[in-house]
């Protein structure tokens, strides 16, 4: 039987993690995010799973602690929203270098600096560009309803551990605080897999193994950069997600991911009943980001309209995946503002049909 | 004259424990780090925990501990090896876990981790090597560098009127319930080693008591950063780092 719930984008998320196996989550409360870690408090998985849940003096605590546990071979999470997330960027860094797989999710809010507790989609560069320092890639998943955010905690934790890599759920502060219906998966049991690659204890005639991003010399320095541009390559091939609405007959394209591709899909709707031909693209990955897809149907219409709850970032990503086909213009509310349909339908007909 | 040879198992004083690699160390000539590294690794041995323990490295001089220790071992970033620790403990609450950090790293950097891991009383060993100044980055004013001592960022010595007062950590976390064993020592003389090695020894054994984090403050010289040949070093430490820390246990269980 289908387990069905109406539940906060948060407290869903939480729940998932407990039902994905998870061994651990390490987290520093921070609004509009601090649901999570009060869920698994509440909900005390230790008795459930024994999926272990700390209370961190900071995000960058929480974050190490991620990475001491996802040494050890764990399937383990923390969560945060844009600063939290920014501290704990230098721990990512390390984590990306010693190709720990974990689950990093980011409630977005609106910045730069403390900002707003609002709803934002501000951080899209810092999740997919790096965001800390040194060459490294997040996979980033982009999800638009509680769902999504329950499934992509799973999905999440297999494509750590495909690639030995961090994810980013890159939520924001809709997703987290509104209450949707979601269909639960099962509970699936914790792993009790050994990895060769984690700190497990030294096996007798074996080599000990270390956990580490460090190399004293450039030549061996380049040899993890070029291991790690590799697997990137391998992710961009394998791992591209997206949904297309409208596509097929589109004059015109909307490009918006998350919680904004919903208000556009609207705006979409509301085009089309006024006889306007346009379809939408949600990357449902921002990194890999849809490339392919953007640039073939950039050759089938006359504009794109990239609409994002910031100044215009996701758009650079179209702009380069189009490669000056068509034009594409940007339409984004931020600080915490969310666009409304109709804002965005009044800035498809001015920007691209009447521009 | 006839040779005798005494090379045989029943004259063998001394014997390298296998739980550090065979790997040249990279410190400094007269660096305490070795002797450090060598107590600990011989406390693994002994107890027979090679293959339960997990050691955690800092940043600093001792970045590359995992060179030496023949264990698991993770490399953390600066100042978050209690962090670390943490993290591999509450999975794994059976194995034992250590940190091996430097003054920098556990006392300015990573105050905040120190302090918090032991105020929750994480099951686990943090053993703090503590010479008052940077090494590895060359010599720089540490959190523990003494009043008028001289740095390259302290050139006309610590001023602590603008720079501050060394900060006594060790006695700070000893204040804190979360912690069960708490205890100053060195190793610059054999007698000394053989006590900081009980104390490491103990400190490790305590982990399967559960009963807090266990702290092992290890007073060292740093000959390269303080200008100094090793025997004079340790001459200089004995004179001036001791009586501002004192050797000795400062928190013991209470049974």
């Amino acid at each position: 039987m289908k387990d069905l719930r109406l539940m906060k984008g948060n407290e869903a998320l939480a729940e998932a993690a407990i039902r994905a196996g998870a061994d651990a989550y390490f987290g520093y409360p921070i609004t509009p995010q601090s649901e999570v870690i009060e869920y698994l408090m509440r909900e005390n998985p230790a008795d459930r799973t024994g999926m272990q849940v700390l209370q961190a003096e900071s995000e960058v605590a929480a974050i190490n602690m991620v990475y001491g546990a996802a040494g050890c071979g764990k399937r383990v999470l923390t969560s945060s929203s844009s600063p939290g997330i920014s501290l704990k960027m230098e721990g990512i860094s390390y984590i990306a270098g010693a190709e720990l797989p974990c689950v990093v999710v980011n409630v977005v809010r609106a910045g730069p600096g403390l900002g707003t507790i609002q709803p934002s989609q501000s951080d899209y560069f810092q999740a997919v560009k790096g965001g800390g320092h040194g060459d490294y890639k997040m996979i980033v998943l982009a999800p638009a309803t509680v769902q999504e955010s329950v499934d992509y905690v799973k999905l999440g934790f297999d494509l750590a551990f495909k690639y030995r890599n961090p994810v980013m759920i890159l939520s924001d502060g809709i997703i987290g605080q509104m209450m949707e219906k979601v269909e639960l998966f099962e509970q699936m049991e914790r792993s009790t897999e050994e990895f060769e690659w984690a700190t497990v204890g030294k096996k007798p005639g074996k080599n000990s193994v270390v956990v580490t991003s460090l190399q004293l010399q450039s030549e061996e320095q380049e040899k993890v950069n070029l291991r790690l541009q590799a697997k990137y390559r391998e992710i961009e091939k394998n791992e591209v997600r997206f949904e297309t609405y409208g596509c097929d007959d589109a004059e015109y394209l909307f490009a918006a991911f998350g919680s904004c591709a919903r208000i556009t899909r609207k705006a979409m709707e509301m085009a089309r009943e006024k006889g306007i031909r346009v379809g939408l693209i949600r990357p449902q990955t921002l990194y890999p980001f849809p490339v392919d897809e953007v640039n073939r149907l950039a050759s089938k219409v006359k504009g794109i309209l990239t609409v994002e709850m910031n100044a215009g970032q996701m758009v650079e990503d179209v702009r380069l995946a189009v490669n000056g086909q068509t034009r594409v213009e940007f339409y984004g509310r931020f600080g915490g503002m969310i666009p409304s349909p109709d804002e965005i339908l009044k800035a498809l007909e001015q920007k691209i049909i009447g521009g | 004259m006839s040779e005798k040879n005494i090379i045989s198992p029943e004259n063998l004083v001394y014997e390298k424990t296998s739980v550090m690699t065979d790997r040249v160390l990279h410190y400094c000539p007269g660096c305490g780090h070795g002797t450090a590294h060598r107590m600990l690794a011989e406390v693994i041995d002994e107890m027979g925990i090679q293959g339960e323990t997990i050691g955690v490295a800092p940043v600093g001089c001792s970045v590359l501990a995992y060179y030496y220790f023949d264990i698991d071992m993770q490399e953390a970033a600066h100042g978050r090896a209690p962090a670390v620790a943490t993290g591999i403990k509450r999975v794994f609450p059976d194995k034992y876990v250590f940190t091996y950090q430097g003054d920098g790293d556990l006392a300015a950097i990573g105050t905040a981790e120190t302090i918090h891991a032991c105020n929750r009383g994480e099951n686990i060993l943090i053993v703090f090597i503590n010479n008052g100044i940077y090494g590895m980055t060359g010599g720089q004013m540490a959190p523990t560098t003494l009043p008028g001592m001289k740095s390259s960022t302290s050139p006309r010595g610590r001023d602590v009127k603008t720079m501050g007062n060394p900060l006594k950590i060790t006695e700070l976390i000893a204040q804190l319930p979360g912690t069960y064993f708490v205890t100053r020592q060195s190793v610059h003389a054999p007698a000394n080693a053989r006590k900081a090695k009980r104390a490491l020894k103990k400190a490790m054994e305590y982990q399967k008591l559960d009963k807090g984090t266990c702290f092992v403050e290890i007073v060292a010289n740093c000959p390269s950063g303080w200008k100094m040949t090793p025997a004079q070093s340790n001459k200089w430490m004995e004179e001036h780092m001791f009586p501002f820390y004192p050797l000795g246990d400062i928190k013991v269980p209470s049974e």
